[in-house]
């Protein structure tokens, strides 16, 4: 097993650790943290397929995806958050009272 | 043998730090194994030959993130067990009710096809070829005509400027959709801040600004670019809102909105003087490719960092306060 097939594993475990939790828990502060525990699997699988590269330079295209991503990440979080904020105690549906 | 056993650390560090941060019951102490599970990403990106995303993983995906959630953890005014109440969850570890006959069969459907895709994802992982070279050969290929020599900072702005052109959308996208949302209740005045931040926040900020600036210069050349360089920046940013000093605040409103709006702007007015003139957007000539890349590339760092900055503070920075020059810092 090469080191990039480990990363990727690793990533693939995440990816899945993050949907799981996204979709069992209850609490939206954590599935806003199980949506960034996702995208990390998701750029550990593209930034370990770069790695693969036999010259030893590793593939720039996903680097540059994952950076964009990375970005695109916190975009998400920062609206998720706000959202978040706004929200009205017990308004959601299964909510006590 | 010792890198492999390097490996296996930081993979099950990796996965142990994520189901630990995933499952904590206090929300703050899952911030903080968050803010650390960053931290080891940035690790991995280092051991895996990818600089440029171990920079900004530190900087965005670790620092700013982790600063945003706390602040939201902090204004939403509790932490832990009466975060459960709150956030609405009927029982804090799962969102299925115990008892119910119907929702279990969900629960247990639900673990199945979980299951499912992970051994299929495994599967897909497992059968790649152990060596590719995608397209680096492709991109070394036509550095020459890139203008830069760091093949990332030739992807991300020029072979596929499309992308960061969007990206950079995203970003002021979001932060419009947040300030549409209103203003949230202020939680940086709970607390005056102390004299060892404000003092530190002094000394550190200029420093900051100043390796902003250097990551935005060697991004041409070397691990770095508008991203870091903006993350760095708005983290100094962060420190002044923290110290409360009122440099940000006093900026007028329209100022602010125009920097915020910079970088897709100038970005945009490119790529159209490009599709005017040579009828692709985004096609520099060679010659000139470095110059376009340094002034897009500085525009968007300003822009990265004022909205990074925005988003922290909920949209707007808020007014109306005591300098903090004007006041007993210590109570």
């Amino acid at each position: 097993m090469s080191n990039a097939h480990l990363y990727m594993l690793g990533g693939v475990c995440l990816f899945t650790l993050g949907t799981y939790a996204l979709l069992t828990k209850t609490q939206l502060l954590r599935k806003i943290l199980a949506a960034n525990v996702m995208g990390s699997g998701v750029f550990l699988v593209l930034i370990a397929g770069a790695y693969r590269s036999p010259s030893g330079l590793p593939d720039p295209v996903p680097h540059a995806m994952v950076l964009t991503g990375i970005v695109v990440a916190i975009s998400m979080t920062a609206l998720a958050l706000v959202l978040l904020g706004r929200m009205v105690p017990g308004s959601r549906k299964g909510d006590k009272e | 043998m010792i890198e492999f056993a390097m490996d296996i650390t930081l993979v099950i560090s990796l996965l142990w730090l994520a189901w630990l941060l995933l499952a904590a019951q206090d929300m703050f102490k899952a911030i903080i194994l968050f803010i650390i599970f960053g931290l080891f990403m940035a690790l991995v990106w280092a051991r895996l030959n990818a600089p440029d995303v171990a920079l900004a993983e530190a900087a965005i995906g670790s620092g700013l993130s982790g600063a945003l959630l706390l602040a939201s953890l902090r204004r939403s005014g509790e932490s832990g067990a009466g975060n459960e109440q709150r956030a609405g969850g009927l029982e804090p570890g799962s969102g299925i009710t115990p008892g119910s006959a119907t929702l279990n069969i969900t629960h247990r459907l639900l673990t199945v096809l979980i299951i499912g895709l992970a051994g299929t994802l495994v599967w897909a992982a497992w059968v790649m070829p152990p060596q590719h070279s995608g397209l680096t050969e492709q991109v070394t290929a036509r550095m020459q005509r890139s203008g830069v020599s760091n093949p990332v900072t030739a992807v991300l702005l020029n072979f596929r400027g499309y992308d960061t052109l969007l990206e950079i959308g995203v970003l002021l996208l979001a932060l419009i959709c947040v300030r549409s949302l209103g203003a949230l209740p202020q939680f940086l005045t709970l607390r005056p801040p102390g004299m060892v931040l404000m003092a530190f926040t002094r000394l550190l900020v200029p420093f900051m600004v100043l390796v902003a600036g250097y990551l935005l210069w060697a991004g041409a050349h070397a691990p770095g670019g508008a991203f870091q360089g903006g993350a760095v920046l708005a983290a100094a940013g962060v420190l002044l809102l923290l110290a409360d000093i009122g440099l940000l605040q006093s900026c007028p409103e329209r100022l602010l909105r125009a920097l915020a709006a910079l970088g897709f702007t100038v970005f945009l007015l490119v790529a159209s003087m490009m599709l005017q003139a040579s009828g692709q957007i985004l096609n520099y000539t060679p010659a000139r490719a470095g110059a376009w890349i340094l002034l897009i590339e500085s525009a968007a760092l300003i822009s990265i960092a004022l909205i990074l900055v925005l988003l922290f503070s909920g949209g707007r920075f808020e007014k109306g306060r005591v300098p903090a020059q004007e006041r007993d810092p210590v109570q």
